[in-house]
């Protein structure tokens, strides 16, 4: 019964060491890139970082925070994802109900894929047009429009999967007892299916807040807090981008504080939903 | 004996394999009509029909008529909750809902809107879950989730779950083949103690268990009816060689 070297061995060993390298390089990558803005965006993370905007001179060195655009980037990813998720839901849940396995289901899926890999720069200059075509200006409510466009192929597909795996014991349970389709699909599924669907608001959050390229031309930015919907707004990759252009070694540590500050609204953000969902978990069907 | 569903020239298919041929029964009113047979018969197939369960299946069709109290259950102006809401299931395995117990059986209660009130629900919850055999059990935890409860406990909250949107039938797809010893006697008791109330229709594959419950017998094999009639008659004196060699275990 000794170990030998025979060939199903060599090809297990070799398949382990190529998944454990990927490993390796994946979180290697990570540790690198927070090591990065961690190291030098720290020093520069005071307290005056996130309690003020921007005074005179900022921009090269001078008083002022980034307030202005932690809480534009707030307001444009909450209301991207809100948007995004009231016409993500129905969708997911009628693609399920009614579509099926159709090939009506096939297209929308389809399309939505295609919807995903569109970068956002594309989606910047779409939403740039329809505000010319609007008479708009650059807006709090131009940004959050654009930003629940992009976010809303990630999140039907990330529902789409979640709400697929669902039993079909418990769906034939609701139905045995008479209920509708929609009631199944209001009371059974989105209950059983909470947490991953709260999962894929929190992936489509994630990639709202995180995007500089949609929002550069439809929110604009600003030193000021918006006030209304029609205001342009700051955001923080925004924040980060035009720090970083500036020949300021100052302001470029600024820069790097103002993406540990977007890095750990993210953290907050998703330990919370995962706070939330876990204690919604309760009832859920395993 | 008075007919409460009547089977005529049933056909169903899934794709182009027939699963039931021809079929033609009567199920008795308030008595436990046991369907057995070897695996792959079409006792289940047959009994997914009386609640047009069959359609859920993709690719599944049925002809002829399921007809209950004289009315057909497949023709085109029925609405199928309504179909559903008389004729109750008791699944394989049990399936609770992803609520606590008593959301449970309250919300085939709700979806139907047959209470008002929330003193209203408690009682009906109370009741059903008492005539399954439950509420000592659960009193204590009702807002519990469902899932806690052991296989048999869960299989009588199924049971209450469905007696509460009060079905003039119940059907039972071997309702005890997931459960321990204990359990499905739980389960066999609760039916017997019903039938009096309910009509019952229960799939099973174990014949010491068809002959504990049948008031009247089906004997199907590879999609036909083989022989049907009063149980006692079935399985003392059957008229058909096949139901003697399946009685005497030959398949």
């Amino acid at each position: 019964m000794k170990r030998r070297w025979t060939r199903r061995r060599i090809t297990e060993d070799l398949m382990k060491a190529w998944m454990l390298s990927s490993f390796v390089i994946v979180a290697g990558c990570l540790g690198l890139i927070l090591w990065t803005v961690v190291s030098r965006g720290l020093p520069a993370l005071t307290w005056e970082m996130v309690s003020q905007t921007p005074k005179g001179g900022f921009y090269m060195g001078k008083e002022g925070g980034v307030l202005n655009a932690i809480i534009g980037s707030l307001y444009l990813a909450s209301g991207g994802t809100f948007l995004a998720l009231l016409i993500s839901l129905p969708i997911a849940l009628y693609l399920k109900t009614y579509l099926g396995k159709s090939n009506w289901g096939h297209y929308v899926r389809l399309s939505l894929d295609v919807l995903w890999g569109i970068p956002s720069i594309v989606y910047g200059a779409f939403g740039f047009i329809l505000m010319l075509a609007l008479g708009l200006r650059a807006s709090l409510l131009a940004g959050i429009v654009v930003l629940g466009l992009i976010e809303l192929p990630i999140m039907v597909r990330a529902m789409d999967e979640v709400i697929r795996r669902m039993p079909a014991d418990l769906e034939h349970a609701a139905l045995a007892l008479g209920s509708t389709r929609l009631e199944v699909a209001l009371n059974v599924v989105s209950r059983q299916m909470l947490p991953g669907i709260i999962t894929a608001v929190l992936l489509a959050f994630g990639r709202g807040i995180g995007d500089a390229a949609s929002v550069l031309f439809t929110a604009g930015y600003t030193d000021r807090i918006p006030t209304s919907l029609m205001q342009p707004t700051a955001s923080l990759p925004l924040a980060v981008f035009f720090q970083l252009s500036t020949p300021y070694p100052a302001v470029q540590q600024r820069g790097y504080a103002s993406a540990v500050i977007l890095t750990i609204i993210v953290l907050l953000i998703s330990l919370g939903s995962r706070w939330i969902s876990a204690r919604l978990n309760k009832y859920t069907i395993k | 004996m008075e007919a409460h569903i009547q089977v005529r020239n049933l056909n169903a298919y899934y794709g182009k394999t027939q699963a039931l041929k021809n079929i033609n029964i009567e199920i008795p009113r308030r008595q436990i009509t046991v369907i057995m047979g070897p695996s792959g018969c079409g006792k289940t197939t047959l009994l997914k029909t009386f609640n047009r369960f069959l359609e859920l299946n993709d690719g599944a069709s049925v002809t002829g008529e399921v007809l209950v109290d004289e009315q057909d259950i497949y023709a085109k102006d029925v609405d199928v909750t309504e179909v559903r809401k008389r004729v109750g299931l008791l699944a394989q395995r049990p399936a609770p809902l992803p609520m606590s117990i008593y959301e449970n059986v309250a919300y085939g209660l709700h979806i139907h809107q047959m209470r008002k009130g929330k003193l209203e629900y408690k009682e009906a919850v109370k009741h059903y879950l008492e005539v399954a055999g439950l509420w000592d059990e659960v009193k204590k935890r009702l807002h519990e989730p469902a899932t806690g409860l052991s296989i048999g406990q869960q299989q009588r909250l199924c049971l209450a779950r469905g007696l509460a949107i009060e079905p003039e039938i119940i059907l039972g797809d071997e309702p005890t083949s997931a459960l321990d010893p204990i359990s499905s006697q739980h389960i066999e008791k609760k039916l017997l103690e019903l039938k009096s109330q309910y009509t019952t229709v229960v799939v099973t594959h174990t014949l010491r268990q068809a002959k504990r419950l049948a008031d009247y017998a089906i004997f199907m094999y590879l999609g036909e009816v083989v022989e049907a009639g009063p149980a006692h008659a079935i399985f003392t004196n059957p008229q058909q060689e096949r139901t003697r060699a399946y009685l005497e275990g030959l398949f």
